[in-house]
């Protein structure tokens, strides 16, 4: 691995510690006050502070996988550096496809 | 404790199998003993490499029932309760013959990471003085004492994993030397050793610190250059 790629993933993984913290203790408030989808999505709709939050989540969620399955390319498939790095781009693009897909769903 | 043990030791190069001998069981015997035996006694065509046989050279390392370990310095007791011992060569580098790999890449890779002194000063200038208790000091001794066995650089899934990793050894030397402050080599050698093949390549699974004969810790040593390249990259004084 790189300097620059350990630096990001790091970096984002850092990132997203008190983010899980944050969805996990959402998910319990969600789950402990019974609210249902639509309870949900009406305090989510339009919000901002909530598209941010799980927009940045997403991204480096996305950077960080990519960069860790290039690195399990490299070391277990017969890919050289390039391949693997262009397929794990590739599946941090779809990642972050799935993400923003989700965020745009539950904000807009 | 047992007559006999029933020992099977590599023949062949890479592609050679493992053949089975029986070998008196004697009173504190080590797995180097064994070897002996059975090149003296039994197969002189056997090969495998010792020197000091009192653990201070690091050439008689073999796989012994499937980890590397500095065979001098194992006993047979330790390692073979059930009176089997399977003896092959170390892992992760080619096979000449028999017992003995060839040592080339695991000491390429110490040039590669800059594992050689840099001096910053001639032998007609005054000698640095660097007090023991000094921190940095106190971080290159942790490390000084590798004896270039080869064993956690066997013990290395990431060498079996990615070829152009420096491993264990290459990398605790260069700390070492990062540390050390009559050196000069300073951000050259971290440069070297954040490269593709360098400290960030390491997953931490401790093999190395688990089986170093010396009880040294790599792990630890490749965290601190890990920590120490990161900064340095940060502030702009080594490139990606």
């Amino acid at each position: 691995m790189t300097m620059r790629l350990y630096v990001w993933q790091r970096a984002t993984a850092a990132l997203m510690v008190p983010l899980v913290l944050v969805h996990i203790a959402v998910i319990f408030y969600a789950t402990q006050k019974g609210m249902t989808a639509a309870d949900i999505l009406s305090r989510t709709h339009g919000s901002i502070m909530w598209a941010s939050y799980y927009g940045l989540f997403v991204a480096a969620a996305s950077i960080h996988a990519a960069i860790g399955v290039r690195n399990v390319l490299t070391e277990w498939s017969p890919l050289t550096g390039l391949r693997a790095g262009r397929l794990a781009l590739m599946f941090g693009l779809l990642l972050a496809a799935l993400g923003a897909r989700a965020v745009l769903a539950v904000v807009l | 404790m047992l007559a006999e043990l029933s020992v099977s030791l590599w023949r062949g190069a890479k592609d050679g199998r493992y053949e089975t001998y029986c070998v008196p069981r004697r009173e504190s015997q080590t797995v180097l003993d064994v070897v002996t035996f059975v090149q003296r006694h039994i197969d002189p065509t056997l090969s495998y490499r010792f020197a000091c046989r009192v653990g201070v050279c690091g050439s008689c390392a073999m796989t012994v029932n499937g980890k590397p370990r500095w065979t001098c310095r194992t006993h047979v007791a330790k390692v073979a309760g059930s009176g089997r011992l399977e003896i092959g060569p170390l892992e992760n580098l080619p096979v000449i013959k028999d017992l003995t790999t060839d040592m080339q890449p695991f000491f390429e890779k110490w040039q590669q990471a800059q594992g050689v002194f840099a001096p910053t000063k001639t032998r007609h200038e005054e000698i640095e003085q660097i007090r023991p208790d000094n921190p940095a000091r106190r971080l290159a001794d942790a490390a000084i004492e590798c004896i270039n066995c080869g064993v956690c650089y066997a013990a290395c899934d990431t060498v079996r994993w990615n070829q152009d990793y420096f491993g264990p050894a290459a990398l605790t030397r260069a700390w070492t030397l990062v540390n050390d402050e009559r050196d000069a080599g300073g951000s050259a050698r971290l440069q070297a050793v954040a490269g593709s093949g360098g400290c960030h390549s390491c997953h931490s699974h401790q093999s190395c610190q688990e089986l170093c004969p010396q009880a040294l810790n790599p792990t630890a040593a490749i965290a601190g250059l890990k920590r120490r390249t990161t900064a340095a990259y940060l502030k702009g004084e080594i490139k990606a």
